[in-house]
């Protein structure tokens, strides 16, 4: 049991920081991902997936529900196509964007340091982060 | 706090971190990975739906990852990311798990193997099959 002990060796209270309020989030929406996609697949099967698509089809359902990626091998998606799954694809698209660039940002700043092209590059991933969220709705709203 | 390293690639390479620095190594690349591919796939459907067909963009960036080598390495990127993730979130939640880390990137690859290599299995005979 000592090795257990001197895992754990005192309480600490968490600061509230950017830092830490980030690596909270990417678990919690590591783990969402994982329930937006198993709802993608039950989704799918409830939409009949069983009898109208491939695995590959499933699959693309399953990380992003849109009607593009299903529509060129049904012969009805207008089934597949309601307001439920739009705002699926913006919860899936938010979670996954912000975790993916939260993630660039923290890979970038392991091997910048603290010189001026901290601050750019975080405002740099910051704007790519912010434009990807517009682009990837504005499609979703479109489609 | 800026991190002055006087580490050498050599070195930094010759580090005997094993199975769960790998596992680092391949989250940050399967990472990069990820948003590469999103960002492409991304671009493409604003070109096609958004801006309209008549820009030969989105052929160029669909050729590129609906390439069977692209799809390879965009499956172990999705897949790996995935399963290293949640042994990063159960790590973080019972940190008394840390004890059995090694284990743990064990099964991590016993049930990543299996997994890819239907994938694998998939995109290569659809690949053969000129499809």
């Amino acid at each position: 049991m000592s090795a257990r002990s001197t895992l754990r060796p005192r309480s600490v209270q968490p600061a509230w920081s950017f830092e830490y309020i980030m690596w909270f989030f990417t678990r919690v929406s590591g783990l969402t991902m994982y329930l937006l996609a198993l709802s993608g697949v039950v989704g799918a099967f409830i939409l009949g997936a069983r009898t109208q698509v491939d695995l590959q089809t499933l699959l693309r359902w399953m990380f992003f529900p849109n009607r593009f990626h299903v529509e060129p091998y049904l012969d009805d998606a207008a089934f597949w196509v309601t307001a439920w799954w739009q705002i699926m694809q913006i919860l899936i698209v938010f979670f996954a964007v912000s975790h993916g660039f939260n993630g660039l940002r923290v890979v970038i700043e392991d091997y910048v340091g603290r010189s001026f092209w901290r601050p750019l590059l975080r405002s740099v991933v910051f704007l790519l982060w912010l434009a990807m969220l517009v682009i990837a709705v504005f499609v979703i709203l479109q489609a | 706090m800026m991190l002055k390293s006087k580490v050498s690639i050599v070195k930094g390479l010759s580090y005997q971190g094993g199975l769960p620095m790998l596992s680092w190594v391949l989250h940050r690349i399967s990472g990069i990975g990820i948003i590469l591919f999103v960002g492409m796939h991304v671009a493409a459907s604003f070109f096609v739906h958004v801006v309209g067909t008549d820009s030969n963009i989105p052929d160029l960036l669909n050729v590129f990852y609906e390439s069977w080598g692209f799809q390879l390495f965009i499956y172990f990127c999705a897949i790996f990311h995935a399963l290293n993730g949640l042994r990063i979130i159960v790590l973080d939640l019972w940190p008394q798990a840390l004890q059995y880390q090694r284990e743990m990137t064990w099964l991590e690859w016993l049930i990543f193997i299996p997994i890819y290599g239907m994938g694998v299995f998939f995109i290569l005979r659809n690949a053969f099959a000129g499809g």
